[in-house]
């Protein structure tokens, strides 16, 4: 103790999260936390959880209300200043429709999840933990609208993120994974989301966007993400000493962890591959490949993560090395589903220019220019006759991860990796081998898979025909949300923005 | 196979202290610049100490300042009043 | 495996056959024709002929396709859910065994997709 009685960091810690907690008296520990042990973890001591940022209230606060002064002084400097027209080409605004409806309401589920579990552990050091994190993840959730809410004024397909996430057909991807992990015991959702998606994953996602928002002049997407990646720093600390902390506790934990570790892998790595075909097709100006994204964030930093791990007896993911081969593949086969079924999205498609061809080849010598730009370029002698192809079917979709089954074999590029299974007299359809295990492990759970193809077809998506399906059920303007790019509203309104140069008298107030 | 620990920070005045603190106690740390972040690398290990930085900045820092301008990590950490660890073991 | 729950867990199929309205999936490949980004899925009814089938649902599915033109009907090489078929033009779906959520695959020699890509 020193003269003035100030704490240091671990003493405030120490306070926080084991003096102020207290053991009930009259009352069970297990009718509290009823949620503790029907997941066969077994913790034997709640004081081994540590959090090494031994972030106390007061700092918490204090390092927010910080953050928030600075993202919100961004923003409106952003909007006074017509921010939206320094982007490199309205191409961009597309990949922030994806990311409003697509990641936005994960966030909020973020949210709701650690709300709920952060009530859950008998440990305070993990409750708070959790509560911290549960306000974190509004935060990003609110000021990803608030940032986006600018841009919606100007472009179409931003105007009902929350309803087009539930509803949309490609967007129970990261819809159901969230439902999956959130449905899942306290111990699993910890797993996969701070552990699989923080940890090992979300790098993916948030650096490489956030880069290139940077490059393609989009101040307001850069700062909200750095905002929230500040965020993520600690949960994704916390995620790992979430595993650690598992594995310290009991040898019977290892076997569980690993199951769960394999399965959050690859639901990661599959709701990725929505941000593999925004790096590489949607930017304008393009950072870094996805296949050099993975390589640096998964290949060399899950390498060490699991180097680390071995210590406790968990190797790396089961199908790492499928998802690994995949670099090669999935963001253009992403690209080629969502441009011949952009019809029936909320944000425009579009060929990519020779330039964009030729960045493609480079970045991807074994695969591009053999695979995947022998169908553009059958794409683009089409719309350039004026007959831009859209597929009036709908696609078959993986009854676990819920993307159409579109991926190909690891040995066989040209081949799709379909797979299936009979439980109970049904037949069930999957992407992949790993999507097939993952269900055999719990079919109950996936049996229940709200499809959104098959729901059309049960008629619960209004319809009965699919334009009525989109504009009526998914709230997409046919005609300014969908379609190809080239001939949008969004163009248009780009080019009347650049060629008038506006005087910015709008910004007089 | 090698093992590397980082860090990212955005790239703003506060990381021009940082990375310069960083370089001077980890001399085989290498400095990459992005787009709007700089990302710093190490073999196993990377520390950040408080004193280093109150001396660039010539005024007192608290090591959880750093949570205001850090994007992402890589690695275990160990944090203090005087230092923030990454490390694998 | 069980799913591990709080309480006695038991789920219900979102997509029983009973839930379409007496129509059923069914799900259509072409090999080798990567155009079609994935398999498509189709709302047939049980008792329709594969005839109507092939004219009205899957002629009209790969026609997009150049070398839709091409296939010889009476030489593709079918399976239903991975085992060899041979289907009889005239006989309901079901009664052939193609029942819900069923997938057929079809080989056709020759025609192996565009630019030497599978596409």
């Amino acid at each position: 103790m020193t003269a003035t009685k100030k704490l240091n960091l671990k003493q405030k810690y120490q306070y926080l999260t084991r003096d102020m907690d207290w053991e009930p008296s009259y009352q069970k520990k297990s009718d509290i936390f009823p949620l503790e042990e029907f997941e066969g973890i077994k913790i034997i001591d709640w004081d081994g959880w540590e959090d090494p940022f031994r972030l106390t209230m007061d700092s918490y606060w204090k390092y927010q209300a910080e953050k928030e002064k600075k993202l919100y002084a961004i923003f409106d400097a952003f909007a006074q200043n017509n921010g939206h027209q320094n982007i490199s080409d309205a191409r961009y605004v597309n990949s922030l429709k994806l990311f409003l409806s697509g990641v936005s309401p994960l966030e909020y589920a973020a949210f709701q999840g650690y709300a709920k579990v952060g009530r859950q552990f008998s440990g305070a050091g993990a409750r708070v933990a959790c509560q911290m994190q549960a306000i974190d993840e509004l935060r990003h959730s609110q000021t990803q609208q608030h940032a986006m809410s600018h841009y919606n004024k100007h472009f179409n397909g931003l105007h009902d993120a929350p309803l087009m996430h539930d509803r949309v057909w490609f967007l129970s991807v990261p819809k159901s994974f969230f439902d999956d992990a959130r449905s899942a015991g306290p111990f699993e959702f910890l797993t996969a989301i701070s552990f699989s998606f923080e940890y090992v994953l979300t790098n993916l996602l948030f650096v490489p966007f956030m880069s290139g928002a940077a490059y393609n002049g989009d101040m307001a997407t850069v700062t909200f993400g750095f905002s929230a990646q500040s965020d993520e720093a600690r949960h994704m600390t916390l995620g790992l000493e979430i595993i650690k902390f598992l594995l310290e506790q009991h040898e019977d934990n290892v076997p569980i962890v690993q199951q769960w570790i394999d399965k959050w892998f690859w639901r990661g790595f599959r709701l990725l591959s929505l941000v593999s075909m925004m790096m590489d097709y949607m930017l304008p100006n393009k950072v870094m490949s996805w296949k050099e994204a993975w390589e640096v964030y998964y290949e060399q930093s899950g390498g060490a993560l699991f180097k680390d791990l071995e210590r406790y007896g968990i190797r790396p993911p089961k199908y790492q090395d499928v998802a690994n081969a995949a670099k090669e593949h999935i963001s253009h086969q992403l690209w080629s589903t969502f441009y011949q079924y952009g019809q029936a999205t909320n944000f425009h498609t579009w060929m990519p220019k020779k330039e964009e061809l030729d960045w493609l080849a480079e970045k991807y010598p074994d695969s591009f220019n053999k695979y995947y730009r022998p169908r553009f370029e059958h794409w683009d002698e089409l719309q350039k006759k004026n007959q831009r192809y859209y597929n009036p079917t709908l696609p078959q979709l993986c009854q676990v991860c819920q993307v159409p089954v579109l991926f190909t074999e690891t040995d066989d590029p040209s081949s799709i990796s379909h797979r299936d299974t009979v439980y109970k007299e049904d037949r069930y359809h999957f992407c992949s081998e790993a999507c097939c295990e993952i269900f055999g492990n719990e079919p109950e759970k996936y049996v229940q898979a709200w499809l959104p193809v098959h729901q059309i077809y049960q008629g619960n998506c209004g319809g009965p025909e699919l334009p009525g399906v989109l504009s009526d059920y998914y709230h997409i303007n046919l005609g300014e949300d969908n379609l190809e790019f080239s001939g949008s509203p969004d163009e248009k309104r780009w080019n009347e923005m650049k060629g008038i140069k506006p005087s910015k008298k709008d910004d007089a107030a | 196979m090698s093992q590397l620990v980082f860090i990212a920070f955005q790239d703003n005045e506060n990381a021009r202290y940082l990375v310069e603190a960083i370089s001077e106690d980890n001399p085989q740390a290498e400095v990459q610049y992005q787009p709007a972040m700089i990302r710093i690398q190490a073999e196993k290990r990377l520390v950040i100490t408080r004193e280093t930085m109150e001396e660039k900045l010539n005024r007192d820092w608290d090591v959880q300042e750093m949570l205001l301008d850090v994007i992402s990590i890589g690695g275990n950490v160990d944090e203090d009043d005087d230092h923030f660890i990454l490390s694998w073991n | 495996m069980a799913v591990k729950a709080i309480s006695t867990y038991t789920a219900e199929s979102k997509d029983k056959v009973e839930n379409f309205n007496g129509m059923q999936l069914l799900y259509v490949h072409w090999l080798n024709h990567n155009m079609f980004c994935a398999p498509f899925a189709l709302l047939v009814a049980p008792n329709m002929t594969f005839a109507e089938l092939w004219q009205t649902y899957i002629k009209p599915a790969v026609a997009p396709h150049p070398e839709s033109e091409k296939i010889m009907e009476d030489e593709i090489q079918w399976k239903l859910n991975g085992k060899t078929f041979e289907p009889n033009k005239g006989t309901p779906l079901l009664e052939m065994g193609i029942d819900h959520k069923s997938m057929l695959t079809m080989a056709t020699p020759g025609l192996n997709g565009l630019y030497n890509a599978s596409f």
